[in-house]
């Protein structure tokens, strides 16, 4: 287990020297633009995965966290012009409060009961921003970008390496869980609620620990969305494909291990960002589609479970 | 919190216990006390609500009227996880394996939420200690089945082994031995009668009458939610009111 840390650290250290190497050597904007995205997916892939994949809870409501993150930042700009780095541990915090209140709302709640109830709750989020006319109300609102920091000689790029630094951040801690008893006792409540209770998992608590991680990260990655387009209304930062799109990343690479949603993201989003240049953005919807299908007849435990023909289990970590 | 017990208080007391769905009644004013380490024989036509009281003792789920008193502590209100942690452990009729995993697994699930895990700090440890209930269980070898692959008396057994990693001071057996072969219920009973002991009373739920004959100190016997016999073995088999909600009808 050691040496594996050791290995995924390092992984970590040449990705992120990687990503900033690429923000000084490349001049052309768009591979950041669309890089962007793809890592944003990744970052909301792995955080779905936490509740949606460890502990078996269908979230529907990703787009209700990622929203609030969009809307935290709007906000913390448009009153005092707060940095980014501020925007999006504001963020953080503000998505693992709304995880924790989903939580003690919806988690007694078992299967579609509980993702009804997300999809309900992104609905009412958005209507109150609707109606908040300080950070523009339906008609959303413009943002005027900072000069940029150095290293980095576009706004776009460093937002770039941000969200490259926040898939860091996202794999490390679901990767933890995922290795500890934590992660084990989400498995536990998965296969068996009162199974697991009755061996000793606070069931309750564990819920209520991964919907306010996976709500934390899902806000901390919305949060440089604003910047990103330097305008926000809530009509796309609460946009259900958002929802869709995350789910499908997350089976389509597989549930079982972190690195599945992350195949899933980088799959499907690098697909889609292709797709969206050369067709148009509404085919994405289609191709997601099909390939869920596709997914869920031929490949039900994701990408992760094609490659890991036979599983060598070890009980400890993986 | 916990009152020190009286050296022969009960480990166990149930008190007044009444559990309804909707209008039936599945136990009616139940009263009973579990010394420490006995053996433990409850016994019942089919829905008499043995399962039922198991339920209530293990957490899931509440009584209407009644308390539920461990170890002197008023452990009614607590969600099942908690009476884990304080010695309650059960296995379920129907075996409810934690499917995904393995059998080492399974009990590792226990051994990571355990009250005692502070003694076994590392995974390295925690491991050793499952593999030492699967060896005393005699399922040392599926180790690292899946427990999809198990047969049936192999996830009784498995049940009664993640049962064991909880560290309980009392352990149910909901009828661990139904459907089982005449050797392996053979073997069923010796395992539960080595489980218990000094420290773990056992509650044995249990249709095969040599089975809890053989196995118990007393044996309390229910039907349609109220005990209509408690005492030893032979008086209660003896008993005419048992033989008639048994072999009658
Ligand atoms: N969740 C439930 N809802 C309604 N009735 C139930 C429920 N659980 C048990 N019962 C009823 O309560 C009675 C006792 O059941 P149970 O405790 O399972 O009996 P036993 O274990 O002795 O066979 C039965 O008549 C059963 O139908
Ligand atoms: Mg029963």
């Amino acid at each position: 287990m050691q040496r594996r840390s050791i290995a995924f650290w390092l992984g970590a250290v040449v990705f992120l020297a990687a990503m900033l190497a690429m923000t000084q050597l490349v001049r052309n904007e768009y591979p950041f633009f669309a890089g962007y995205v793809i890592l944003q997916f990744v970052v909301l892939a792995v955080a779905w995965t936490i509740l949606g994949g460890y502990a078996g809870y269908v979230n529907f409501g990703t787009n209700a966290f990622f929203g609030v993150g969009v809307y935290t930042a709007v906000l913390l700009v448009k009153a005092f012009g707060a940095p980014l780095p501020v925007q999006i541990a504001t963020a953080a915090v503000v998505g693992s409060l709304l995880g924790l209140g989903v939580g003690l709302l919806t988690l007694r709640m078992r299967g579609i009961f509980f993702s009804i109830a997300t999809i309900a709750l992104a609905i009412i989020i958005e209507t109150s921003i609707t109606n908040f006319r300080f950070v523009g109300g339906a008609a959303g609102i413009q943002l005027q970008r900072p000069p940029v920091t150095a290293p980095f000689d576009s706004y776009v790029k460093m937002l770039f390496f941000v969200q490259a630094l926040l898939v860091v951040i996202a794999v490390a801690i679901t990767r933890g869980i995922q290795n500890s008893r934590i992660g084990r006792g989400l498995h536990a409540l998965r296969d068996d609620e009162l199974a697991a209770e009755c061996t000793g998992v606070p069931t309750l608590r564990l819920k209520l620990l991964a919907c306010v991680i996976s709500g934390a990260l899902m806000a901390a990655a919305g949060a440089p969305a604003a910047m990103y387009l330097q305008y926000a209304n809530p009509d796309s930062a609460f946009n259900l494909n958002y929802s869709v799109s995350v789910l499908a990343m997350a089976l389509i690479g597989g549930t079982a291990h972190w690195i599945g949603p992350v195949l899933g993201a980088i799959l499907l989003g690098a697909t889609q960002q292709l797709l969206a240049v050369t067709i148009s953005s509404e085919v994405n919807v289609l191709v997601l589609g099909v390939m869920l299908v596709l997914f869920v007849v031929a490949a039900p435990k994701g990408v992760i479970g094609l490659v890991q023909r036979q599983p060598k289990r070890r009980g400890g970590s993986k | 919190m916990t009152v020190p017990a009286a050296p022969d208080a009960p480990l166990l007391r149930i008190d007044a216990l009444t559990k309804s769905f909707g209008g039936f009644v599945a136990l009616n004013d139940v009263s009973v006390q579990v010394r420490k380490g006995e053996r433990f024989g409850l016994i019942g036509p089919n829905g008499s609500g043995k399962t039922t009281l198991v339920h209530c003792i293990s957490g899931a789920l509440r009584p209407n009227k009644g308390a539920v008193i461990f170890g002197g502590e008023d452990v009614t209100p607590l969600p099942p996880n908690q009476r884990s942690r304080r010695g309650i452990a059960r296995s379920f009729q129907i075996p409810r394996p934690f499917r995904s995993m393995t059998v080492l697994e399974n009990l590792m699930v226990a051994l990571d939420f355990a009250a005692g895990r502070e003694t076994l700090e590392s995974t390295a440890h925690r491991r050793e200690a499952a593999m030492s209930i699967l060896a005393r269980i005699g399922l040392a070898a599926k180790a690292e089945s899946p427990t999809a692959t198990l047969t049936q008396v192999e996830l009784r057994k498995m049940e009664l082994a993640r049962a064991m990693a909880t560290g309980p001071k009392l352990l149910i057996s909901d009828e661990a031995m139904a459907g089982l072969s005449t050797s392996e219920v053979d073997e069923v009973l010796d395992l539960l009668m080595s489980l218990g002991g000094d420290d773990i009373a056992i509650i044995m739920i249990e249709h095969i009458m040599q089975a809890v004959m053989r196995f118990s100190q007393r044996v309390m016997c229910l039907d349609a939610g109220r005990i209509i016999a408690i005492g030893p073995p032979a008086e209660v088999m003896a008993n005419a009111r048992v033989q008639e909600a048994y072999l009658g009808t």
